[in-house]
């Protein structure tokens, strides 16, 4: 195996007392004393800090040096309208293949003079070559290596991030800036993986644990690990790739036909022109063949990615399977999400998962499992 | 109180034998949000699953120590897994076990041998 890769605030995290595991090729913490459980509950009622240092940075820039041909030129990759994409703003989008399967999921910013992309660690290799094979014609492709990511998240994120960065206030969800601070400049998006209000903080690595620091010494932080940001992305009904997509799911399948702006679907001016766009246009069109729901389980038992999923509680063939699921704190329950033919998604609708050789209801119900704290 | 490498604690109490886990299992395992018990009355053997617990990571199975039958669970414990974790070796016992043999309680560890097998 190779060597796992730590990021700038990998000492920080073993102060902290953190459980270290290996994730995506880096060794990062899972938890912290406090534990998976209050740590999510903490996050959802003050404020938590996660470090995202994992994850891949990436700037994309015309080579001509005009911000709009950088932009027409990632819209090839993705099925979401970037050249209308406005300065100061982020979105969602995904790369996807020839077949309408998702490459990777990602944030989409544009900055003054380029784009400004963070992608999931797991991919990032990939998303980077893939970019190279496709853009490098019109386009620098640039790995960011001498930033960290920090998320803070949580209702108090935004007077926490404001006393250290002045101007976070004044940001809305889905807004990017870069804001000054005592640790250079930061480059802030209002935005997470919670469900939460709360910002991503791009550091250079030589001031990333003074900022984490900083961030800490407010009574209402405290570090959150791997193990709560997946519980907490999970009540928000949020995809994590690998599991809730993948090249086996398309975006329409998933749900994610909001990421699908007008102008890129038949009949807008920029229609069509991404990897899988007959599939993905054509599911928009006729509606997919099965869909990702959100489950609730009856009784306490978690359902765990893999469950399969029944339409009666005895007999037939498995109709389905859970693709993400666990206890909710915050629900005081178990939640899951997976995917199910568009005859059976309806909300309301019982179906059965088998859990041990015993099959258990479970209810379809509307993402996301908790109220969204998004500053709109 | 006896401990098994499985990270079960047993203690003798009047003619039957109490099972729980140990605080350092429940310290590995994370935060405890699901328990399932057997019946009382069953009959099992030696390494039976017997009680399913579930933390917020992962399932675990926890294991019949010895043959003999079931002959009372912990009601309270399925309603308020996370018992497991503040009180592992008291109010959150899984089951209590009647057992042919007593004298087969003297092959598992005492407590400072289990001290050592934890590291």
């Amino acid at each position: 195996m190779p060597e796992l890769k730590r990021t700038a605030l990998y000492d920080l995290h073993c102060e902290l007392g953190a459980k270290m595991v290996p994730f995506a090729g880096y060794e990062m913490p899972v938890q912290y004393p406090l534990g998976v459980l209050k740590e999510h509950l903490h996050c959802r009622a003050r404020a938590g800090l996660f470090d995202v240092g994992h994850m891949g940075q990436v700037t994309i820039r015309a080579k001509s040096g005009a911000p709009a041909q950088a932009a027409l030129a990632l819209e090839t990759l993705v099925p979401v309208s970037i050249a209308g994409l406005a300065e100061g703003r982020q979105r969602y989008a995904m790369f996807t293949a020839d077949d309408g399967g998702i490459l990777d999921d990602l944030m989409v910013a544009r900055r003054c003079d380029d784009l400004f992309l963070v992608v999931n660690a797991a991919c990032k290799a990939d998303d980077i070559a893939h970019l190279r094979a496709h853009l490098s014609d019109i386009c620098e492709i640039e790995e960011i290596t001498d930033r960290g990511l920090l998320a803070l998240q949580g209702p108090e994120a935004e007077r926490v991030l404001q006393t250290l960065a002045p101007g976070a206030a004044a940001m809305r969800f889905m807004d990017v800036a870069v804001l000054d601070s005592d640790f250079g400049p930061l480059w802030v998006s209002r935005s997470g993986y919670t469900g939460e209000d709360g910002f991503e903080i791009s550091v250079t690595n030589d001031r990333a644990a003074d900022l984490a620091r900083a961030l800490l010494t407010d009574e209402a932080v405290e570090p959150i690990g791997l193990g709560a940001r997946d519980s907490l992305r999970l009540e928000a009904g949020l995809c994590l790739y690998g599991n809730d997509i993948d090249t086996g799911t398309t975006p329409v399948e998933a749900g994610l036909q909001w990421a699908i702006q007008k102008v890129r679907r038949d009949g807008g001016d920029r229609a069509g022109g991404f990897p899988g766009a007959d599939r993905i246009l054509g599911e928009l069109e006729k509606g997919p063949d099965r869909l990702r729901v959100g489950l609730r389980p009856e009784g306490r038992a978690p359902m765990r990615a893999g469950t399969p999923l029944y339409a009666s509680e005895t007999g037939g063939a498995p109709v389905g399977t859970v693709t993400s699921g666990g206890f909710g704190p915050s629900v005081g329950g178990p939640v899951a999400m997976g995917y199910v033919p568009v005859d059976l998604a309806g909300n309301g609708r019982t179906l059965w998962g088998e859990l041990r050789g015993k099959r258990l209801a479970v209810t379809v119900c509307a993402l996301p499992f908790v109220k969204q704290g998004y500053k709109r | 109180m006896k401990f098994t490498e499985e990270h079960e604690w047993l203690r003798v109490e009047d003619d039957l034998v109490i099972v729980g886990i140990t605080e350092h299992a429940a310290e590995q395992l994370g935060d405890i949000v699901f328990v399932e018990l057997p019946e009382a009355g069953t009959t099992v053997s030696k390494d039976d699953e017997v009680v399913v617990i579930e933390s917020v990571k992962a399932a675990s199975d926890i294991l019949a120590p010895l043959d003999g039958e079931i002959i009372e669970v912990n009601e309270a414990l399925p309603d308020n897994p996370g018992q497991v974790n503040d009180d592992p070796l008291g109010e959150a016992w899984f089951f209590k076990m009647k057992i042919e043999d007593m004298a087969a309680l003297d092959e598992f560890m005492d407590e400072s041998a289990y001290k050592k097998f934890i590291g």
